[in-house]
């Protein structure tokens, strides 16, 4: 477990990140908490010549009140977004499945935009994110620009950010009040989702106003259940009118099969978790 | 310190003298070990299961940076040595010869091919990748079953892949009746149960990556390894490189963990071996993870094939046991007779008329299997506890009811088995009063039974694992009867130093059990000395010449048998010298709490004092030579029998498949206790590794033979997080085999849990027409049960692919 070498640069800004990646372009990879990189390292799955490593520059880390939304800098590790009380009050889903991410040692090492930009369809925040309906804020040699969730995943590790780019922060509009829920089944607790869904509702009285329900790991990105969300929307947070919605829940996914489950039993399962999941979420 | 006021070690809850060095890590592994001049070995692989090597091309390799030299098997000669089998259970079973490094066909996905020698680790690694190997694929034999029926052979020369069959039979053994008679007769009036179980494949996975350095610059050449036995390696050494063992120092430093995993005499010791005696230099290899868990040896992988007969009130008649078992690409060390270990356990605790034993092992093209932790014993427990599970559905009486129908009670003991071994005591009925009573078992049962009727979604299951194992391997005329290669005694040397401390030298070599802390527990009480001043030195050939190392639950009750021996001898060596220098008769002495004492009068001499005047050899008695150390040998006259009820509850949820244990109660029966301690902590990991096969672990392979579970991610280790709080208590029966009544509990947690918790979660799902759920019982699999009241069927062959490199980038 011994990566091809390497050699390593931390610059301190933005600036100098971008141009160290326009310098090495192909060849370099950039790190921030290196928990999905290293291993791929480690394992030979990949060997770039240059490693630039986002960990000093100060302005990608932490979190902020910027009015309508809370802003998540990249470099945030996730055991701080975990236990952020802004976070907590105006996007809670992401603390409940930030929970549910990996092992404490893993949480405080990895980053928030690690993670997005690693684009793992079983990870736990492309859900969540996509719920919520985040804006990603881009940094390039051109400036910056900013994508909106439905359009940052693309395939299955691949997202908008280009090669010459770096996520630098994530807006979460405020879903201040909504009641939410990240159900995730796993076999053992350090493990990725079998299948997990992420739930969040603004409840209207005893009825469901809006609900925004997304997927891991049932496709090649992380999925927002649209038919669900229509089929719940203004019905009451009954068992029966959930279990109606939920029975949506696998239309359009595409869950891959593997040694936890094939896809049969992830569509099923997916269905359940839904069910569950809005009914936490409404708090019933 | 009066005698009275000294309390016993024996029984305190001390904590392990050996635990700050090992958790901090500030200690000697043999990764950590750095010799002047040592160069570093990384060894290429075959990536495919079966295939001719046409041609290995070097040259880019050797030209790497810092490369010393890169070698391949046809590179040596008989120096390369083999990796021997030492169990060949059947006179004609059929062995593959096996190089360490073969140079024309390899057998398995992770065989080694090339070595490469370079002056770091990283650089050997780099050049392993520029090692261009061209090979020929051949078919695999990689399903145990068509390889059981020759379809595709694993060895073309062998022509077979049938190693050997292995049978015991009660009737022909003279120790029972006819099984076929009974399951005959059943059939027409009685209960006939036929079931077939797979014991799935599993990896050791112990902590500590396998890692060895050969130092070739001394008088002696030394490896120093991270295994289980390096007494047996040394041996294995000389009978198969052409050093004399005279000549040969294996050094065990602290190891982490094995858990069988490390008994073994490894193609990567063997190459390490090799080239550091080619090149005389020292040499490290150190396995990566995900090498550890392609060819470090496997465990387990049986199918098995079950009937038992009864009569019509449960009353069990005989019981057949036909196996498969799957040894992978070659006969490893104890190869075979892992099988075979288990075969005189499957009647377990009941009193069987009649049993019948066979075993295929069969070679694949699948990493070599070996010793797991219980090695035989748990296939046979889970085989024996799953299927009187059955046969209580089927007679209609709690599975409890049924055990106690056929249980050896316990005014019964010594009781010799269908198997002719006489298991010396037992309280069965004790064990399992006290676990029902820890467990709630009635409220429990009500419970399921709610849970049943109302039809929730949740529903409760309850498994039981009454079962027992032989432990404290082996009485060497046993395993003589039996082709095994070696004994089964243990050695021991207790000595006293010039100022009255102690030094144990044993041959038990451990890995992380705790014998330096229970063995100096048992001599602070023998000799009466302070647990603090007793030293337990083991792991080296040239520190411990003598032992066969630690396995099969044997390093305390024959082990530390030999100890106890050794400690009387020194003993009764002082008594001379103690009565000369108190100018008494001998017979006065008497010897108590470390302390020699003339009967009658205050007049007595510590056995420090006694050390003391031994080393000054001033004043000694005619003839009596000035030492105390003394060396005992010790060969046990029988297995011990520890026994045990576990109970586990477990709630399934009958809508995804999934579990939650409730609850797990075990009370065991393991003699006498040395160190309450060690005891619990080897039962809870020993709980964890059994749950861990009856629901997470599964060596997974793909149809063209890849090990598909290569990595933590795919191969699932439960962690403390996993678990919940186990209830655990203990009844005693001393062991009448060993003086210190002990039984052995290494193995114990590991071989009773799988069944328990299988048993429990069939058990909650009966009512759907279940009657077994394949292991892992992953949720899957538990969901399929539930809709087709079938095993749950086949997982999905394919990894998670959370590490693949992503598609851009370099
Ligand atoms: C054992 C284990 C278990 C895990 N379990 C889970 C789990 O259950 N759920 C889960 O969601 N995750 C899990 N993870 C992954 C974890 O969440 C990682 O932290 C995350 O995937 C990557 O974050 P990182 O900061 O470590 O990124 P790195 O590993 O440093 O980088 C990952 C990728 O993103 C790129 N990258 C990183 N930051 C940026 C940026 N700012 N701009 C552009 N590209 C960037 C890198 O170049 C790299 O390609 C697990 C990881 C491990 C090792």
């Amino acid at each position: 477990m011994i990566p091809a070498a390497f050699d390593y640069v931390a610059p301190s800004s933005v600036e100098e990140a971008l141009a160290a990646l326009a310098q090495y372009g192909d060849e370099a990879k950039i790190i921030a908490g290196g928990q999905s990189l290293l291993p791929v390292l480690r394992m030979r799955l990949n060997a770039p010549e240059w490693i630039i490593d986002l960990r000093k520059i100060e302005s990608l880390r932490g979190i902020r009140d910027d009015g309508d939304a809370i802003v998540i800098g990249a470099m945030t590790p996730h055991s701080v977004v975990g236990s952020d009380p802004l976070v907590q009050e105006h996007a809670a889903l992401i603390s409940k499945a930030v929970g549910h991410l990996a092992d404490a040692q893993i949480r405080h090492r990895g980053t928030f935009g690690g993670a997005l930009a690693h684009a793992d369809p079983a990870g736990d925040l492309g859900a969540p994110v996509l719920c919520l309906g985040a804006e990603f804020v881009i940094a390039g040699s051109g400036g910056t620009r900013t994508v909106a969730a439905d359009d940052f995943f693309i395939d299955l590790f691949e997202t908008a950010i280009g090669d010459d780019e770096i996520l630098t922060e994530v807006r979460i509009p405020k879903h201040t009040g909504w009641g939410a829920h990240y159900e995730k089944m796993v076999r053992v607790a350090h493990q990725w989702p079998i299948v997990s869904v992420a739930a969040t509702v603004r409840m209207d009285g005893g009825t469901i106003a809006e609900a925004r329900v997304g997927f891991a790991n049932m496709g090649s990105t992380a999925l927002r259940a649209r038919g669900v969300e229509e089929a719940i929307a203004g019905q009451p947070a009954s068992e029966d009118a959930v279990r109606t919605a939920a029975a949506r829940a696998a239309e359009g996914t595409n869950p891959p099969s593997d040694l936890n489950g094939d896809a049969e039993y992830k569509n099923h399962v997916v269905g359940v978790l839904t069910r569950r999941a809005l009914l936490a979420a409404a708090g019933s | 310190m009066t005698a009275t006021e000294v309390e016993n070690e024996i029984g305190r809850d001390r904590r392990r003298k050996e635990d700050q060095r090992l958790i901090t890590g500030r200690t000697r592994w043999t990764d950590n070990i750095v010799l002047p001049g040592m160069l570093h070995l990384a060894m290429v692989r075959s990536p495919f299961a079966h295939a001719n090597i046409t041609s290995i091309d070097t040259s880019a390799a050797k030209a790497a940076p810092n490369v010393v030299t890169v070698l391949t098997g046809s590179d040596f000669g008989e120096e390369l040595g083999v990796c021997i089998n030492a169990w060949p259970i059947t006179p004609d079973q059929v062995t593959p010869g096996h190089s360490p490094m073969p140079s024309d066909r390899v057998a398995f996905a992770g065989e080694i091919v090339a070595v490469v020698v370079a002056r770091s680790a990283a650089e050997a690694r780099d050049a392993a990748e520029l090692v261009d190997v061209e090979y020929d694929e051949l078919p695999a034999a990689l399903d145990l079953k068509k390889a059981a029926a020759d379809e595709t052979i694993a060895h073309p020369d062998l022509g077979t892949n049938k190693s050997a069959y292995w049978v015991f039979d009660s009737a022909e053994a003279g120790t029972g009746g006819s099984a076929d008679e009974a399951i005959a007769k059943a059939r027409t009036d009685g209960i006939v149960i036929e079931r077939e179980y797979r014991q799935q494949r599993l990896i050791p996975a112990f902590m500590e990556p396998r890692s060895v350095v050969v130092d070739p610059t001394g008088e002696q050449y030394v490896m120093y390894s991270a295994t289980q036995i390096p007494h047996i390696v040394r041996f294995a050494l000389a009978a198969t490189t052409g050093v004399p063992e005279s000549k040969i120092r294996v050094i065990a430093p602290d190891v982490g963990g094995g858990f069988g995993g490390k008994l073994q005499v490894t193609p990567e010791e063997w190459i390490a071996w090799a080239v550091g005696r080619r090149l005389g230099k020292p040499v490290k290899y150190t396995e990566t993870r995900s090498e550890s868990l392609l060819s470090g040896h496997h465990g387990r992988d049986q199918w098995q094939k079950l009937t038992l007969s009864a009569e019509k009130d449960g009353t069990v008649t005989g019981f057949k046991v036909e196996l498969l078992a799957d040894l992978g690409a070659y006969v490893a060390i104890v190869g075979g007779g892992v099988p075979v270990l288990g075969a005189f356990m499957f009647n377990a605790i009941y009193k069987f008329p009649a049993y019948h034993f066979a075993v295929q092992t069969v070679l694949t093209n699948k990493t070599w299997t070996d010793a797991y932790r219980g090695a035989g014993r748990p296939e046979a427990t889970y085989a024996i506890e799953r299927i009187m599970d059955e046969l209580a559905v089927e007679v209609g009486v709690d599975p409890l009811e049924i055990r106690e129908k056929n249980w050896i009670k316990h005014e019964e003991f010594p009781f010799t088995t269908v198997c002719g071994l006489e298991y010396d005591t037992g309280n069965y009925e004790a064990a399992t009063a006290k676990a029902k009573e820890m467990f709630g078992y009635d409220a429990l049962r009500a419970e399921q039974q709610q849970r049943r009727d109302s039809g929730d979604p949740v529903q409760l299951g309850i498994g039981i694992s009454t079962f027992t194992e032989m432990c404290g391997l082996a009485p060497s005329r046993v395993l003589g009867t039996l082709d095994y290669g070696a004994g089964g005694w243990e050695h021991a040397n207790v000595r006293m130093t010039p100022l009255g401390k102690v030094e144990v030298v044993t041959g038990a070599s451990a890995h992380g059990q705790g014998h330096e802390t229970a063995f100096s527990q048992i001599v602070a009480d023998r000799l009466g000395v302070p647990f603090e001043d007793v030293e337990v030195l083991h792991g080296d050939t040239q520190v411990a010449p003598r032992g066969l190392d630690t396995y099969g639950s044997r390093s305390l009750v024959v082990g530390g048998e030999a100890v106890v021996r050794a400690a009387d001898k020194v003993i009764e060596k002082a008594k001379p010298i103690a009565a000369h220098l108190l100018e008494a008769s001998i017979d006065d002495i008497d010897f108590a709490a470390g302390r020699f004492s003339v009967r009658g009068t205050d007049q007595g001499l510590g056995i420090a004092e006694i050390a003391t005047a031994v080393f000054a050899a001033h004043n000694l008695p005619d003839g009596v030579e000035p030492t105390l150390d003394s060396d005992a040998a010790y060969d046990p006259v029988n297995f011990s029998f520890p026994h045990g009820t576990h109970l586990c509850a477990m709630e399934v949820d009958t809508e995804t498949g999934a579990l939650t244990m409730r609850k797990y109660v075990c009370v065991d029966d393991i003699g006498t206790i040395i160190n309450p301690l060690i005891v619990a902590g080897q039962v809870h990991g020993g709980l964890v590794q059994g749950i861990a096969q009856a629901l997470w672990e599964e060596a997974v392979y793909d149809d063209s033979g890849t090990l598909v579970s290569g990595s933590f991610v795919d191969y699932l280790l439960p962690t403390a997080a996993d678990t919940i709080t186990f209830d655990i208590d203990h009844t005693t029966s001393p062991s009448t085999t060993n003086s210190l009544g002990t039984k052995g509990v290494g193995e114990a947690g590991t071989i009773a849990s799988t069944p328990a918790v299988v048993n429990a979660v069939v058990d909650a799902v009966r009512h759907f027409g279940v009657n077994d759920i394949q292991m892992p019982c992953t949720p899957e699999r538990v969901w399929r049960a539930i809709r087709t009241g079938g095993k749950g069927g086949a997982t999905t062959e394919a990894a998670m692919p959370h590490f693949e490199a992503e598609g851009e980038g370099a």
